[in-house]
């Protein structure tokens, strides 16, 4: 996970102008424009090269196509292209002076709900589609909830299609309304709603021309500006033990550190810390970044601990300030998405992720599955197939230092494995989903 | 070595932009990260080498994730028989500065043995797949390290970093795990293996920004220089033993420099003034042409080429 903040960030090492970057995703449901707003989005950031577009301009004459079809751009599976949809999530890179982006393009289908939450699971922002002539939809509900029970911090809704709306202004408002209505009862922090046309390029890149009662930012420009508020030093140190480093060279004959990325907060040399599970504690006596010492480091930065004492400690430990030390147990509950074929049923034998720790777990309850679309929950569905959002109460081996998701992304999220053949299946959220699911149907105004 | 970070931390009050990354910190932390997972995860790991910029770096990373002590993995080249004497004497050089151990496998071998046959159009890149997946299986390799990056190519743009291989190397883009968070999955049944890309949300500039801040040393055939060349399919072309020019192909003296690197029958030069860091950065941020559209003829064999080749198990 990186931070990106102020666009006005102090200048880089190389001396050029200073860029952060930005993860976002983009969600939206089959034929409401997505790949043409990323399309649009790339071409008009002159991020598309000449040889890609000749590429797509040569395929989209193969298949008999009038004009450059700027999906072809980012559908690279050959499933994909025959479909004409897209099956799994893309990443595409581009740049403006001001900062660096990775989109995570997500697929719309419903049954490709696991794709977004792949995507969403390291985005700080979200890009809602919906299409003006057909307003809030459905799937527009549940690309809103999925964003907001991964915590996304910030949620765009692209009200795309404008000019086949006649730029109206009131089609714009009714639609913000009534997505802005859902999304407070999501827990959405804060929602930016920019009337588009992508294949006109309206407020896309450029500001459009068509809507003077608009008077807010164009797509990109407020990709550019939009200040990440989940910023995560506030937030308890933590820090997964991913690696012990013993050298036992000659130059360095005690040298043992301990690697990791720092998932929240910031560590500071003589900081008392706790080792969990194990409840042992010490004092850091060095940090080093990479090879260089600092003083304190802070998240997301890949770092190496040296402790004052020589404690027992291996990867999947988790070394946290001895004051703001998580609690550990043996039994959480989450909130979770399904995303494997097969379904998560109760009593079933599972590995569980978290950290840098893997440790068998079983499921113990399934006490509810969520419907998106009127976020009412279901009570004992007794099991999740792929793509259900639910609850599920599990039972560890090893008792787990889990925060809450909504404090942290990083140390409040565990996946699911199959302990047969490894695969991913299920990804959690620790603690309360911060939807209110208590109202069974959705207040539509 | 020792870059300036951006922002020192304050005292939790005005917690803020101070503690943002730049771009190419926060992809480095990134990237460290993914070294040490597989580090901690894997029994017998190894790093795809080719003495090419991406691998270069890759190695460079790993270096930095492990300091003080060295690198846990070995280092792999498959090497095609075409390549260019420069990157073969840089990785050599490479291998003994780190004390690292490197194996070899030999595209010629498979040709001499009749393993392999040489194609009509004399292109190795392809041939790479079958001693790769040899290797990997006789030494038992679980996790294989490339400097594969996602904005190659749009059948890399939907690779993901942690990217299970079956006992036959085989991907099937359409089986992948989904990934999430930065819980990478690299469980794995005996012959299976996983390939990682540290790389995966890196560009060519980030690459070449990253090469400039931290004064990494390449194989001079990025840089301008003066090389006679032969003009193939709107490509120059090294002159060389591995059979060109042909006939009707005349070969000229051109300032050039190499984009990418791999075999010589299929890696193209580009026009170039371009002699330090600082100038290759410049000349990209504003090249209207990728990396591979300037400089690989294996990708333009058909719309589908990468996906093809990385279904059969090519990196």
């Amino acid at each position: 996970m990186t931070t990106a903040t102020d666009p006005a960030a102090p200048p880089s090492p190389a001396g050029g102008p200073a860029t952060t970057l930005l993860r976002f995703a983009t969600a939206g449901s089959v034929d409401d424009g997505k790949s043409t707003l990323v399309g649009r989005l790339l071409h008009d950031s002159k991020s598309v090269l000449t040889d890609q577009l000749e590429a797509v301009e040569r395929a989209s004459q193969v298949r008999g196509q009038q004009a450059p079809d700027l999906a072809l751009l980012t559908d690279g599976l050959r499933a994909e292209r025959e479909q004409g949809i897209t099956i799994d999530v893309a990443y595409r890179y581009f740049a403006t002076a001001r900062r660096r982006f990775i989109l995570a393009d997500t697929p719309g289908h419903v049954q490709y709900t696991r794709n977004m939450v792949t995507g969403a699971s390291t985005a700080e922002l979200a890009v809602v589609l919906v299409d003006a002539r057909n307003g809030v939809l459905e799937q527009t509900r549940r690309h809103a909830a999925i964003a907001a029970l991964l915590r996304v911090p910030h949620v765009v809704l692209a009200v795309n299609k404008m000019d086949l709306t006649g730029y109206e202004e009131p089609v714009f408002t009714a639609i913000a309304e009534e997505f802005g209505a859902y999304a407070r009862r999501l827990g959405v922090p804060r929602v930016t709603a920019i009337p588009i046309s992508a294949l006109v390029g309206d407020n896309v890149v450029e500001p459009s021309a068509h809507m003077h009662w608009y008077h807010g930012p164009t797509v990109l420009e407020h990709l550019e500006t939009v200040a990440v508020c989940h910023d995560p030093v506030p937030g308890p140190a933590r820090l997964p033990v991913q690696y012990v480093i013993r050298p036992r060279t000659a130059e360095h004959p005690d040298y043992r550190g301990y690697a990791g990325q720092i998932a929240s907060g910031s560590f500071r040399v003589g900081d008392e810390v706790t080792v969990l599970p194990s409840g042992r504690t010490s004092r850091i006596n060095g940090i080093d970044l990479l090879g260089e010492p600092v003083p304190a480091a802070w998240a997301p930065q890949s770092v190496t601990l040296l402790l004052a004492d020589g404690l027992d400690v291996s990867r999947g430990d988790l070394i946290a300030p001895t004051a703001h030390a998580p609690a550990t147990s043996q039994d959480v509950t989450a909130t979770v998405c399904h995303v494997a074929d097969r379904p998560l049923t109760v009593g079933q034998r599972v590995l569980l992720k978290h950290g840098t720790r893997t440790v068998k777990a079983v499921v113990r309850d399934i006490p509810s599955r969520l419907t998106l679309d009127d976020l009412s929950a279901h009570p004992a569905p007794g099991r999740l197939v792929a793509n259900d959002i639910g609850r599920v109460s599990i039972r560890t081996a090893e008792p787990l230092p889990l925060d809450s998701y909504g404090a942290s992304r990083r140390t409040g999220s565990f996946i699911l494995l199959d302990p047969h053949d490894g695969a991913t299946l299920t990804a959690c959220m620790t603690g309360p989903t911060g939807v209110d699911t208590r109202q069974p149907t959705l207040d539509r105004g | 070595m020792n870059p300036p970070r951006t922002g020192v931390p304050g005292n939790g009050q005005d917690a803020g932009r101070e503690f943002a990354l730049t771009h190419l910190d926060a992809l480095e932390s990134e990237a460290v990260h993914i070294f040490r997972e597989v580090a901690g995860e894997f029994e017998r790991p190894v790093i795809l080498f080719s003495g090419g910029k991406d691998s270069i770096v890759m190695l460079h990373l790993a270096l930095k994730a492990f300091t003080p002590a060295a690198v846990p993995f070995a280092l792999l080249h498959v090497d095609t028989g075409h390549n260019f004497p420069e990157v073969l004497d840089h990785r050599d050089r490479a291998v003994a500065r780190h004390g690292l151990r490197m194996h070899v496998a030999l595209v010629q071998d498979y040709i001499d043995r009749g393993v392999l046959k040489e194609r009509p159009d004399g292109l190795r890149n392809p041939l790479q797949t079958v001693p790769l997946t040899d290797t990997i299986r006789e030494l038992r390799f679980d996790a294989v390290f490339g400097g594969g990056r996602r904005d190659e190519e749009k059948a890399r743009a939907k690779e993901r970093v942690f990217s299970l291989r079956d006992e036959f190397s085989q991907w099937d883009p359409r089986r992948q795990r989904p990934e999430l968070w930065n819980l990478y999955n690299g469980r794995h049944a005996p012959g299976e293996h996983v390939r990682v890309f540290p790389l995966s949300n890196w560009t060519e500039l980030d690459v070449w920004q990253y090469i400039r801040r931290e004064s990494v040393e390449l194989p001079e055939i990025y840089y301008s220089h003066e090389r006679e060349v032969f003009l193939r399919n709107g490509m120059w072309l090294t002159a060389g033993g591995w059979g060109g020019p042909a006939e009707g192909e005349t070969v000229q003296k051109r300032r050039v420099r190499y984009r990418t690197v791999g075999d010589m029958s299929c890696t193209g030069a580009v026009d170039s003034d371009a002699d330090t860091p600082d100038k290759v950065v410049a000349e990209i941020a504003v090249s209207r042409l990728t990396e591979r559209g300037a400089t690989r003829a294996d990708d333009k064999m058909s719309e589908a080429a990468m996906e093809d080749r990385k279904r059969e198990g090519y990196f």
